[in-house]
This record gives structure tokens, sequence and C-alpha cells, in this order.
């Protein structure tokens, strides 16, 4: 999924205090936010949006192309089925601890009408310099800048760390995309890569992953296959096979799963995997791919 | 949440589903007392939330009450897979005619429920799968509609059960759903589902797993199925974590980390290792857990082998100042005498870093790598200090 600044954007959950901060910090990274949704608080605004109680009654006065959403867990399942069957085409989901039952389904859902979901439990996704669609510091110049390499990160303080580092490094992003932590999830880091492969602009792809799960296993198939650059860097491979370490996702279970599984299954791929995240900068140059960015001094 | 093989037995029979009858005791003499009121032989079995129990010498098929009091005299208050074993099921023993294998499971692939059966039951599945793939069947499920027992039986359509056979089984595996479903299971398993002699299908053993997000809306469930919530194991330090909502995992080096979120504190640790270091715990204290600064950094500074601190933060969500302002709160309180070093990146990254220079006199590090060796070489040079002074 990727989202510009052409996409007429939704913030379900706007009045909220995490709502209309980020709403705010989204409109200043060029995120063309258009309505909020906040049942009971209909024909109020947010930063001069107008609020409504549905997302049907929402969509009704606006083209709505996505919608993010902050909404507690216990109301994410409502909150997706209902942007989706009003024909909202891109979700991005970003709550956390949502019960496994109803993220199965929510997907199965916004299967049926051809909607796109990132998360649950992502920080969201950027495309410097057009928008900024969740919690992810998209306004941030020394984090963000418009480039041709893209990111696709599972946890987003650690993209965060991985975005800062390329741009000091002098690269920019044509897209970042947060998958998320959950081990079920809407976008896998499989569909992540072909998006970012098919934006236009992306000459490189950094790929953030973390030990558990096998979907790192799954994108080294398909990155096999395209012609272009890959980074990698796998979080967790120090950690104690079996401890579980903050996201469900990240549970050593069987062969693939552990960072080596991954690590050997990016490098027979071709991707080049770094050993710790100040390395991507270089492992990226040695590819060939040309920063894009004039260093902004932040080291 | 993993529960006990007795809870989990407990809420697949509420499905419909037939297990053993049989009891949880916790000395010896109700051992004997069980044995003797089920009668004829029965299987003693250790309830600790850990497979291969059979491996581990932690089941027992015994004759009679006085076996039943010996095995129990013997595995109760031993250790299996890291527990302790506190409680022993002492049920009847089944007449079985063959063992088969159940899952039904949240898939990441298919992204909803998949089932999964074998006719090769009563050993390690992932060995089956690897040696005879084609005698693992699976079945993916609308969690919409769930699984039907048409769906059921058609799974089973390819397997060399008789048809009586078939019908039966394909009953059990909807139980099986219904309890994955309105217990909001993220797992539930069954090895050995048996076939007895006389035609029936009984679950003799359950592991089910509540899902981590469902815990909440299944509290009432989980207080109440017989046994209670299960014990949280840990270290001392560990549990205390999980008291104050904090996951803190210890581990055997000596430098305190504190960063935010799970993908950063991971890499971290990783960062560590990479500089010759040895990190001494796993805790995040992003999200919600950031406003918990002062215990958090109370209990990285409990672990006894701490001799630096690295605080990462690199903030989108979670506030890098507010954060900052927490542990440094933290740090005048406790006044720890160990290093520390920071390195901050992201939202609100300005006035955190003059909020660590200014109240704690410390410079933060720009570069991650940076302040993780600075962290790492702190702690070696005072282990070197230990060992000169030690005579």
């Amino acid at each position: 999924m990727i989202i510009t600044s052409q996409d007429h954007v939704l913030v379900q959950g706007i009045t909220g205090r995490q709502g209309r901060y980020w709403t705010e910090r989204m409109m200043e990274s060029g995120t063309t936010v258009v309505a909020g949704v906040s049942p009971g608080r209909g024909g109020q605004g947010v930063h001069d949006r107008p609020v409504y109680d549905t997302v049907a009654e929402a969509a009704e006065d606006h083209r709505l192309d996505a919608t993010v959403l902050f909404v507690p867990p216990a109301g994410a399942r409502a909150a997706v089925v209902e942007a989706v069957e009003a024909g909202v085409g891109k979700v991005v989901c970003l709550a956390e601890h949502i019960p496994s039952h109803d993220v199965m389904e929510m997907l199965a859902v916004a299967r049926d009408h051809k909607a796109q979901v990132l998360g649950p439990n992502t920080a969201g996704l950027v495309v410097p310099g057009e928008a900024s669609v969740g919690i992810m510091p998209g306004f941030a110049a020394n984090i963000f800048q418009p480039g041709n390499v893209g990111v696709i990160s599972r946890s987003g303080s650690l993209g965060t760390l991985v975005s800062m580092n390329l741009v000091t490094a002098g690269f920019g992003q044509s897209a970042f995309i947060g998958i998320g932590g959950d081990p079920i999830l809407g976008t896998t880091t499989a569909d992540a890569v072909r998006s970012a492969h098919e934006h236009p602009g992306t000459d490189a792809v950094v790929l953030v992953g973390e030990i558990g799960g096998a979907m790192e296993e799954e994108a080294a198939e398909l990155i096999a296959d395209l012609d272009i650059p890959v980074v990698a860097f796998i979080a967790g491979r120090s950690a104690p096979p079996g401890r579980r370490m903050g996201h469900a996702g990240a549970i050593v279970t069987g062969n693939r799963g552990s960072g080596e599984s991954k690590v050997a299954a990016l490098t027979e791929a071709g991707a080049v995997v770094v050993d710790i995240p100040s390395q991507v900068g270089s492992a990226l140059r040695e590819l060939g791919v040309e920063p894009t960015v004039a260093r902004v001094g932040v080291a | 949440m993993n529960l006990l093989e007795h809870q989990g037995k407990y809420l697949l029979a509420r499905a419909g589903v037939r297990v053993p009858h049989g009891e949880v005791v916790s000395s010896a003499t109700a051992a004997a007392e069980a044995a003797r009121s089920i009668g004829g032989p029965v299987v003693c079995k250790a309830q600790v939330p850990t497979g291969k129990r059979g491996k581990a010498g932690a089941v027992q098929v015994v004759r009679g009450p006085d076996e039943a009091e010996a095995f129990a005299r013997q595995i109760l208050g031993s250790t299996v897979g890291g527990y302790d074993v506190t409680e022993l099921v002492v049920e009847e023993a089944v007449d079985i005619a063959r063992e088969l294998y159940a899952a039904v499971l949240d898939d990441p692939s298919s992204k909803g429920p998949l089932v999964l059966f074998s006719t090769e039951g009563g050993m390690d599945i992932e060995e089956v799968n690897a040696a005879t793939p084609e005698l693992v069947h699976r079945a993916t499920v609308d969690v919409r509609t769930g699984l039907s027992e048409a769906a059921a039986a058609e799974m089973l359509a390819a397997t060399d059960l008789d048809a009586a056979a078939q019908i039966a089984v394909a009953k059990a595996l909807v139980q099986l759903y219904t309890a994955y479903r309105d217990d909001d299971a993220a797992l539930v398993e069954v090895n050995p589902l048996v076939l007895t002699a006389a035609g029936e299908v009984v679950a003799l053993d359950a592991k089910v797993t509540i899902d981590a997000g469902s815990v909440p809306r299944q509290a009432e469930l989980i207080d109440t199925v017989p046994g209670g919530r299960p014990a949280e194991h840990g270290t001392e330090l560990e549990l205390r974590g999980r008291e104050l909502g904090l996951q803190y995992i210890e581990l055997d080096g000596d430098v305190g980390v504190l960063a935010n979120g799970a993908g950063l504190t991971m890499t971290t640790l990783d960062a560590v290792n990479h500089f010759g270091g040895s990190p001494a715990n796993f805790l995040e204290i992003g999200g919600d857990a950031y406003t918990k600064a002062t215990p958090a950094l109370e209990l990285v500074l409990s672990n006894p082998r701490v001799k630096s601190l690295l605080v990462n933060f690199c903030g989108a969500f979670a506030r890098t100042d507010v954060m900052a302002e927490g542990v440094v709160n933290a740090i005048e309180e406790l006044n720890p005498q160990l290093p520390i070093s920071f390195t901050i990146h992201g939202t609100g990254e300005e006035e955190a870093i003059t909020l660590v220079r200014e109240r704690l006199g410390i410079e933060p590090h720009d570069l991650m790598d940076d302040a993780v060796q600075a962290a790492v070489e702190a702690a070696r040079a005072r282990t070197d200090q230990t060992l000169e002074a030690t005579p």
C-alpha cells in the first residue's frame, strides 16, 4: 500500500487526544486529510476538517481513498468493517492488542471489498514530501527526505532509526511502509516489498525485519525474482531462542523464524544483510545506489 | 496465555469434546485416593505448561493407588522443562485403538483459522510433517462462517479412517473449532486425539493458548477455569516487571538497557553484542509504558550485574521529550552510581537532549553506535576495576 498527497484521507477517532495531535502532524507532512469520524461528535470540526458520526456519512460528502484509525483495540474490528463497507480502499490500522479473531474477521471483510489493510499494530506509512499516515514522524527533516529508497519495517521505532540513518548517509525515501508487529497482518513484508518496488522512484529497498514468523523468508522468495538492490537488517539476532520479546510475532518458532533462517534466505535471494542499522547507507553505496539528498547535518 | 492441560481439557469438554474422567491432585496421598476412586489402571500426568512431558518422564501409566502414590511422591516437587511440578492429573486409562492429531490455530499465511489433522498422532507432529507431509491434512476456515461438519468430513475423506470413524472425528473437529472460537484461542492442539475400541473420539491431551490480545475480554473465563489464572513464570525481577506492567527479561550481561519499542530494543541488544558487550536485560518502555520510567529504571538497576546504563530512544508515536523527562526524573530520584550513555532521536529530540544535558550534565551521543560503545566500554572498565580491587 502507498498513500500519496493525491489520496483523500479520513481520520477515524479524530476527536481523541491522539487523533487530534496526529491529524495535525499528518497535515504538516502534506497528507490530504479531508474529514474525520467520531461517533456522537458529528458536526464538530478538528483542525478545520469536518467530523462525522459514521464513515458512510463522511463518504456522502467526500471522496475517501484511505482511512487511518485512532481507535482502541476493542473497537478496531467494527471501525475497519465500517470503513471498507463504505468503500474506503486503503485502511491503516494502528491499534495494538486487537484480539486475533477480530483481526481475522476484519481482514476477511476487507478482502471481500477488495480493500487493502496496513497493520494492525503498524506505525503507518510515509511518502516524504507527500503524505504521512499514522504515527511516524513524517514531518521531521532529519528522518524523512524525498528520495529513492523504499523502506519496509515491522517496527515503528526501529524504522525511524533506520530512516534517520539513511538521511544521515545522504539517502532519502521513496516510501516508508510500516507493516506492524502482530502475527496476522493485512499487508505482509512481501506485499510491502512489491508496493515499494512498483512505486515510481524506488531504486532500492531496505528491509527491516525481526526474528519470529516467516514473513522475511517469504519476502526473500519475491526478492529473488525482482531486479532491485535490497539491503536488510534483522533485529533480535542476539536474542536468546524461544524468549518472547514484545511483539507477539517475535517468537522464535522452528527453523523458519530464527535470525539465521532469515539471514540465509535473504542472502540467498541476493540481498545484503547488515549487522547493525548504521551499516545500511554504506551497504547501499556498495550496491551502486546513488545518494540523492544533500547531507542535512544531523551528525 | 498458555493454559495447563487440565484447564485446556475443561474448555474442550465445555465445547462437547469427550475427555477422560480425572482429578487434579497436589499430594501423593490424594493421588492414591484419586486412583482408588477412578479404579483400574490410571494415567498420572504432571501439570506443567510445556511439551514433551512424556519424554521427560512426567507422564506415567500406573496399575493402581500404590503406584500412583509412588509416582506422585517422585514427581511432585521436581522440575520438568524448567517448571516446578505442584499438581498432577490422575485420570482413567482409555482403551486406545488409534492415536490421531488435531489442531486449530491462527494462521498468518491465510489470515484466518487453520485446522490441522493427521492420523499419525502420539508423536512429534513436526517430524511427521517433515517425513510424510501428505499425512498432515490442512483446511483453512472463513472465521465468519466457521467450520461445518461437511468441511471437516471433506478434510478426512483423504485419510484411511473408516466411514464411522470419519463421522465421529469430523464431529470432534467441529467441537475443537468451537472451543477455539468461543475461548478466543490462538491455538487448540490435541495430541493424541484417540479413537477408542468402542469407536469414541477422546482428547487425551490439550494445549490451549488464549490469544494475548483477547485476555482482557476473556478475563472471566480465565479466572473461573479450574485452578484459575496460570501462575506467572520467570525470575524474581521478571515477575516484579510483570506486576508493574513492564515486559522485562533478565539476561546474563552487564549493560543495562532502556529503549522504546520492541524492535528498537532488540536492535539495541544486538548492537551491544556487536560491539563486544553483553546486555543485562530486555525492557521496552515505549507505548504507554514510558510513563513508568521510575519503576522501569529501578528494575534495571536492581539487577546486581548491571555496570553501565544505556538509554536509546527513537521516538515516533512515543515522544522522546516525554520519555526523557521520565528517565531524568527517575535518575535524579534514584541517583544511580554508574556510567550512563544516552542516544535520542525522533519526535521531541531537541527538548529531550537539552533536558538530559542540563539536568544530568550528560551529553547524549549523536550516533547510536557511539552510545552503545561507550556503555560497553564503561561496563568493561568497571569490571576491570573490580578485578583489580579484588585481592
